[in-house]
């Protein structure tokens, strides 16, 4: 069984500790937001300016000067601090942010990553996305395993123009849990009734498994 | 002293034809709407504009480029405009893309003086070619430029005569730094209040850096993606 895109973001959203400052870009990371475990307390940070992202406004209450990075309308949480774009990026470049998820198109064994242009496509920007590969401390990609004609999207060397390089430490994918590490891919967790085998035909770097590998839990 | 300027058709009058205009504004959030008006109004050409997105087809930004006054665009993200995507692919528009926390950085070098920085942003990437990369202290960085402009427009909450400002919740977003970085700044503000009664504990950004201040007529205060939750 592949996972759905809610359990992909459930499934990073275990990894959140106490404490945390998290950047969820935008798409299915913004989805872990939904998951924080009990008792863990975080706050959200957006490159555009606000650490402290809150739920969506009650309709009625929207409020024009406060978005977060994707321009949805948000709200505040208590305790969080607006800021200007230098400092929002001091704060993603220097390593103050615990925990970054990003989407991808493709990741190498090396972790490099690429998610913002298609060679012959309309390119839109990389927006923040660049910074936040390079400074989160710990960077988690969630992408679809494989394209839809069951080619790896996890390769040797990415085809497609970098985001940033060796940047990824984690990938969690529809069918499993993989770190990067200097050794190569680590396959960690699989899917419910998913295979190391099945995981491993659709990657195309080895992938070492974990002496520890496990079904993933929910 | 005394910045005010009458109108927004005055604060702008002298801006050129081939000027680079710096314009604060998070997609649509925190954009000084009443001087993108004006200069849509005043027909200026040939603009470079530099700000995180461009704007959407028919708000921001957006109505100088349908207008077909902007010339180049320098920006961290120009999705959501046809417009816009339309005229790149026809060649009639430059576009120069820079990760944004670089063109953040860039606007903030120019604004204080410095001849740029090394950040680790995009070392290895497209956008290092061209660039010098150096290892300092065992890291790879990556040498940006500052980025001047002409002018600045920004928006501001509140402003006082002499041009201090404080920007409100996420519409301060590049604001404060291109208010530094233009050699003029023309701020528009929500609220025009006496010299003394904003709290110089709480501003952001101090009226050196501003050389021109507007009372916005009027504001609409776009929203680019409404989201809400039922009331409970």
């Amino acid at each position: 069984m592949t996972l759905t895109r809610e359990q992909v973001a459930q499934r990073i959203a275990q990894e959140l500790e106490d404490g945390f400052y998290v950047n969820l870009g935008i798409g299915l990371p913004t989805l872990v937001a939904n998951y924080i475990p009990p008792g863990i307390d975080i706050l959200l940070h957006s490159e555009n300016g606000l650490l402290g992202i809150g739920p969506w406004p009650v309709e009625g209450e929207e409020d024009p000067d406060l978005i977060n990075a994707g321009k949805e309308t948000v709200t505040a949480v208590k305790g969080a601090s607006f800021f200007d774009s230098a400092t929002s990026f001091g704060m993603i470049r220097g390593g103050h942010i615990d925990f970054a998820v990003l989407g991808a198109m493709e990741v190498s064994a090396q972790g490099d990553l690429a998610n913002w242009m298609i060679p012959g496509k309309m390119v839109k920007g990389m927006g923040g996305a660049m910074d936040l590969a390079i400074g989160a401390k710990r960077v988690f990609v969630a992408m679809e395993h494989a394209t839809k004609d069951g080619s790896p999207k996890i390769l040797e060397r990415c085809s497609l123009p970098l985001t940033g390089r060796k940047c990824v430490h984690h990938i969690v994918s529809d069918l499993a849990y993989i770190d990067v590490t200097p050794g190569g891919l680590l396959l960690r967790e699989v899917a419910p009734g998913v295979t190391p085998e099945q995981v491993q035909k659709l990657t195309q770097p080895r992938l070492r498994i974990s002496p520890e590998l496990r079904e993933m839990r929910f | 002293m005394n910045k005010v300027v009458a109108s927004a058709d005055a604060a702008v009058a002298d801006i050129p034809d081939g000027a680079t205009i710096m314009s604060g504004g998070f997609g649509l959030c925190g954009n000084p709407e009443n001087l993108i008006a004006a200069l849509a109004k005043k027909g200026v050409k040939n603009l470079t504009l530099i700000s995180n997105n461009c704007g959407t087809n028919d708000f921001g930004l957006g109505v100088l480029l349908k207008a077909r006054q902007v010339r180049k665009m320098v920006a961290s993200y120009v999705g959501e405009n046809k417009e816009f995507e339309r005229q790149l692919l026809g060649g009639e528009i430059e576009v120069e893309l820079n990760p944004q926390g670089t063109l953040a950085e860039r606007i903030r070098a120019a604004g204080c003086g410095l001849g740029g920085f090394f950040t680790p942003t995009g070392v290895g990437t497209q956008i290092a070619e061209g660039k010098e990369t150096r290892n300092i202290e065992g890291k790879d960085y990556l040498f940006e430029k500052p980025l001047h402009a002409d002018f600045a427009i920004v928006r501001a909450w509140k402003a006082d005569r002499l041009g201090n400002c404080v920007f409100r919740e996420t519409a301060r977003n590049f604001s404060p730094l291109m208010a530094m970085a233009a050699k003029t700044t023309i701020v528009e503000c929500e609220q025009l209040v006496e010299v003394g009664d904003i709290d110089p504990d709480q501003i952001h950004t101090p009226s050196i850096f501003v050389q021109r201040v507007l009372k916005g007529p009027r504001y609409e205060k776009w929203i680019e993606k409404r989201t809400v939750r039922k009331r409970a």
